[in-house]
């Protein structure tokens, strides 16, 4: 493969470069007394060595099979992609100060429709004029942190977003968004909850899961709420901003330590877990949706705590799972497992053992439920009694994914396995709530 | 009409032919093919908003309804409608059954297929599309077809069809998406028809290979002509949705007329001497002068605090009125293009008043508040403040046009063969690829192998038709035109009703109770099946067809059987005939006997009227000459 010629290689590529043709070159294609012309258009990576792309004239692109008898010209040099923006909008003055954060999900962007390239918008400019409803909430200051997928996130990114947050939240930024591929976006905010103690503005976290190219992306609508949460909101808490059905109607805003995302592809993916989001923005306005939540106080004084202990391991019990696998991580130098256990906190009795060497090992071994909704309960069953009794620290209706990202926290804030052990049942962050409502369960199929 | 020389004003016409394939899923999900009449199970709202190409430059008519806020209301329900429909999963694999189909019907179009499909995205934001683009693609070009000349096949198209638009209501527009995503096969023409009868005869020709493929959807709105048609004086109009193939000639004539009728109101506008600069943004809110109006529409709006804003056009007068084409006049091209911009009802203008309630008196006042001078015409409308001056700025913005040429437009047919303003011409196909489908090979030995099974193709289909069945030529044509060709297979292959007697009722008998107002559209294929069942094991006689088929429209999805029940016409057997003609022959002896020689005429027709629909042909006659040898005189 060739940077020049992104997606071509073999047979094509060798035919491209004898012709000197470049992506957006006008070229015409001679085959089998056909003639072909359009613009060289990159080709996908996973494709094949013996097409090339060429956009025709009437916008659609074909794939041309090249072979011994296909004459390739080069009949005219592209204009390489320009994006120019059309003016921003005016900006208001006298509005709030709300920073921007990018990490890699691409919450606005352009397309070019004569490559098919698709640009991020990441500049505040390029927001403004992307969504110009921007300008009417909020002075903006973007910033890009990183251009990489949510999926290649780790916990030393999260240590560094929460580290600019904090500097715009000093520099007086009414309110901090920062823009998340959805993957992952649940564990950041768990990471960002627990890192930015006394908050005193809001932090919302926004993805989309309509990519910002389409007409019909999810983006643009959840950056406004995400946007005028961060300008206005009454709270001063992590959340997540992202639709609350699949109609574009409203945006909820979800606890960070209590959000998950429950579907691959539905705009309303993200659900607050054992709790109800904590506020909602519909035609315009944001409304409180409890009245327990950490107040906006622009005196308080933030502190940042933002060291992650890397050596945790989330492990899933399923049956028949074998127990070296604890034990590996054991010989590895973990020093904390979190077990995603099933029903009310168990995992098979093969595994005692293994856990019980662990936790002699001084490793903090919590349980949590792949059940996804409900709390863990240890005193049921004989297995979750004798688990207790070994030493596994029940972690009650905290999701999996949070108590993973809380132990991580833990143990960058303190060496003292006792301490850490406290400081993981302590409610840092509202991850534990203590009472669970009957209409705190699932509720994925209201339109 | 005066006949128009259309190669003296240089008529040039392309078609697109879209065409719903009859698969059994959708283009890239599982989802039935199907339409729903009840009400949606499922509603959703959406607003899309305009993306920029790399310009900058936003569709000015998309924009312009998104900054209105418009919303769209989506309808669904559980068989027609996955998460792909709703845009809430990406789309699945192309559907290779349609793909095949495209191939197929390329083959037999003669065009070549192409080596590698790439699915493209081209933005589409008036909400007919839940994702704001049409996913399309081109899987062959350069074919032909052939009428009394060759007509070059640009390209050969398969996409999927967009949601159907179910109605609006202020600043929401209800559209339902159990259309959206079924396949369709696109089919374009060169621009090198240069008559309406032309361009009417190479659709037929394209419909007829569709068709001879047996694998398209047959029926209202399964085929929809798109017409882009330009004179050489006048613009390039992209007439969309021409339904019914009869209409193709007529509308390419109307537009014709339409552009030449506009070029003559310019010219009439410059020998007035009208100019850009005299058609001002001037609205005038003249409420007051409607203040007792009679007028319904003025009287309603007021109710809810709506204004009445106007606005005068500098010697219009009489031009308004001034037809077009039958039933559409200038006046009518501004009122669409306000209902467009402005989202009113309709518009008023004083070439045609007094009406609607509006008196002599209030259009004076009218015409002093506006300071109309004679010659000058004044258009109002009744709404919303900003929506009426969208719809007066619209107005004005037609009138300048007018003065200059005749505007590029979309514009949308209308079942009468007329058109109506639908939006502005978009700009250049804004397409750019679907990456979540990968494109796909088409491998030389998959398409020899269509090659060496392609359909018959309607020639040779003639040829069946006219030798095995012995159908006349005029029958086979009303067949073609009538596209009832495959449910006419159906039901020579599986009744033993005469094919001759099945081409007849399925063309003429149907085409002429629709014309009395018969909605023979509720009758389905499935009952005309059932129908020619009855009539080939001879337990429904053909002189009852039409009764039969207007009950079954009268009472959608019954048995035919219980329309013989209903309407009394089951088939009499021969001694309950030989007792009604005795019991006839018994009431009206004196009569017969007077008539003597002359009787049997008389008998019959007693008869018939009472038997007509429930006998064979023939057996009345033979039983009633026997029975009247046999009366005693």
């Amino acid at each position: 493969m060739s940077e020049k010629f992104p997606g071509y290689k073999g047979k094509a590529l060798k035919m491209l470069k004898e012709v000197r043709a470049e992506i957006g070159d006008l070229i015409r294609v001679l085959k089998d007394e056909e003639i072909f012309e359009g613009v060289l258009i990159p080709r996908s990576e996973f494709g094949d060595d013996k097409h090339i792309v060429v956009k025709l004239k009437n916008g659609y692109n074909i794939g041309i099979l090249v072979t011994r008898e296909t004459k390739i010209e080069k009949i005219g040099a592209g204009a390489k992609p320009t994006f120019s923006s059309p003016p921003s909008p005016k900006q208001k003055p006298g509005l709030p100060i709300v920073a921007i954060l990018s990490t890699g999900g691409t919450i606005a962007s352009r397309v070019d429709y004569r490559t098919g390239g698709v640009r991020p918008a990441l500049t505040a400019n390029d927001l403004y004029t992307v969504v110009p409803e921007l300008s009417d909430i909020a002075t903006i200051n973007a910033e890009i942190l990183f251009s990489i997928f949510s999926e290649n996130i780790n916990s030393k990114h999260w240590s560094q977003t929460a580290k600019h947050v904090a500097n715009h939240i000093e520099n007086g930024a009414a309110g901090v968004v920062v823009a998340h591929g959805t993957d992952t976006m649940g564990y950041t905010a768990a990471a960002l909850s627990f890192a930015l103690r006394d908050l005193p503005v809001p932090v919302v976290l926004v993805g989309s899961q309509r990519s910002a190219d389409r007409p019909s992306s999810d983006a643009a609508t959840n950056l406004i709420g995400a946007v005028k949460a961060a300008a206005d909101a009454p709270f001063a808490e992590v959340v997540v901003a992202m639709h609350e059905t699949v109609s574009d109607k409203s945006i909820v805003f979800h606890r960070g330590t209590k959000v998950r995302k429950c579907h691959t592809s539905r705009r309303d993916a993200f659900k607050s877990i054992n709790t109800l989001p904590i506020a909602r923005f519909e035609s315009g306005k944001i409304r409180m949706l409890t009245k327990s939540y950490h107040e906006r106080n622009s005196k308080q004084k933030l502190t940042l705590k933002s060291v992650f202990e890397e050596k945790v391991a989330l492990i899933k019990f399923y049956p028949s799972i074998d127990a070296s696998v604890v034990k590996w991580h054991v010989d590895k130098g973990f020093k904390g497992i979190v077990l995603e256990g099933t029903g009310l906190g168990h995992v098979g009795n093969y595994c005692f053992s293994a856990i019980k060497k662990a936790i002699a090992e001084n490793i903090i071994v919590g349980m949590t439920s792949q059940c996804v909704w409900g709390r863990v309960n240890m005193n049921v069953y004989d297995t979750g009694r004798d688990l207790l009794r070994i030493g596994v620290i029940p972690l009650d209706d905290m999701l999996p994914e949070t108590a993973l990202v809380k132990i991580m926290w833990v143990l960058g804030q303190t060496q003292d396995v006792k301490e850490a052990k406290k400081l993981l049942t302590e409610n840092v962050a509202n991850e534990f709530s203590s009472r669970t409502m009957l209409e705190e369960g699932e509720k994925c199929d209201d339109y | 009409m005066t006949t128009i020389d259309y190669k003296k004003v240089g008529l040039k016409v392309g078609l697109e032919i879209h065409q719903q394939l009859n698969s059994k899923k959708k283009l890239f999900c599982s989802c039935k093919t199907e339409l729903f009449k009840e009400e949606p199970e499922i509603t959703f709202l959406r607003r899309l908003r305009p993306t920029q190409s790399e310009l900058g430059q936003i569709d000015p008519a998309a924009f312009f309804e998104f900054q209105k806020g418009v919303r769209i209301l989506y309808e669904a329900n559980k068989d027609t409608t996955c998460l792909v429909e709703m845009d809430e999963e990406p789309p699945h694999d192309l559907n290779r059954e349609a793909l095949e189909t495209a191939l197929i019907i390329s083959l037999m179009l003669k065009a070549k297929p192409i080596d590698e499909i790439h699915i493209m995205r081209k933005t589409v934001i008036d909400g007919s599309n839940t994702t704001g683009f049409q996913r399309t693609c081109v899987v062959a070009f350069n074919g032909k077809v052939e009428t009394k000349k060759t007509i070059p096949i640009q390209h050969v198209g398969l996409e999927e069809d967009a949601a159907r638009k179910m109605g609006e209501d202020n600043n929401i527009l209800r559209y339902r998406i159990d259309r959206l995503c079924i396949p369709l096969v696109e089919v374009a023409t060169a621009p090198v028809i240069y008559t309406p009868q032309e361009a009417e005869e190479v659709a037929l020709a394209i419909g007829r290979i569709l068709r001879a493929s047996g694998r398209v959807k047959r029926g209202l709105g399964t085929i929809r002509q798109d017409l882009n048609i330009s004179i050489r004086d006048g613009a390039l109009v992209e007439v969309k949705g021409v339904q019914e193939l009869e209409l193709v000639s007529l509308v390419v004539e109307n537009e014709v007329q339409r552009q030449l009728n506009l070029l003559k109101i310019r010219d009439e506008l410059a020998k007035r001497g009208v100019g850009e600069e005299d058609i001002k943004d001037e609205f005038v809110d003249v409420t007051y002068v409607f203040a007792t109006t009679k007028c319904k529409v003025i009287c309603v709006a007021a109710e809810r605090n709506k204004r009445v804003l106007a606005v005068k056009l500098p010697k219009f007068e009489g031009l308004l009125k001034k037809e077009l084409i039958p039933g559409v006049r200038l006046g009518t091209e501004m009122a669409y293009r306000a209902r467009f911009w402005g989202r009113v009802g309709g518009i008023f203008h004083t070439d045609e008043l007094p009406a609607y309630g509006i008196t002599a008196e209030e259009l004076d006042k009218l015409k002093r508040v506006m300071n109309v001078k004679s010659g000058d015409a004044v258009v109002f409308v009744a709404d919303f403040l900003e929506n009426a001056s969208d719809a007066l700025r619209a107005v004005n913005e037609r009138a300048k046009e007018t003065l200059k040429e005749v505007p590029q437009e979309t514009r949308a047919a209308k079942p009468d063969g007329s058109t109506r303003y639908m939006r502005p011409r978009p700009g250049a196909a804004r397409m750019y690829p679907e990456t979540d489908v990968p494109p796909i090979q088409i491998a030389k030995s998959y398409i020899v192998r269509l090659f060496s099974h392609l359909p018959k193709l309607p020639k040779a289909y003639r040829i069946e038709l006219k030798e095995i069945l012995k159908l006349s030529d005029k029958l086979i044509d009303q067949l073609e035109r009538s596209r009832k060709q495959r449910l006419f297979d159906t039901i020579v292959k599986t009744t033993n009703a005469s094919p001759k007697l099945v081409a007849v009722v399925l063309t003429e008998t149907l085409k002429a109770l629709k014309r009395d107002g018969v909605e023979v559209g509720n009758v389905s294929d499935e009952q005309l099946i059932e129908l020619f069942y009855l009539m080939g094991l001879g337990e429904v006689a053909k002189e009852a067809t039409s009764d039969i088929i207007v009950w079954l429209s009268e009472h959608e999805g019954a048995k035919v059987v219980e329309a013989v029940d209903a309407l009394g016409l089951d088939i009499l057997s021969q001694s309950e005939l030989e007792r009604i003609v005795d019991s006839l022959i018994e009431e009206n002896r004196g009569l017969l006997v007077e008539r003597g020689e002359k009787a049997f005429g008389l008998l019959m027709g007693l008869v018939m009227k009472r038997v007509r629909g429930r006998v064979k042909g023939g057996l009345v006659s033979e039983i009633v000459k026997k029975r009247l040898k046999d009366f005693p005189e």
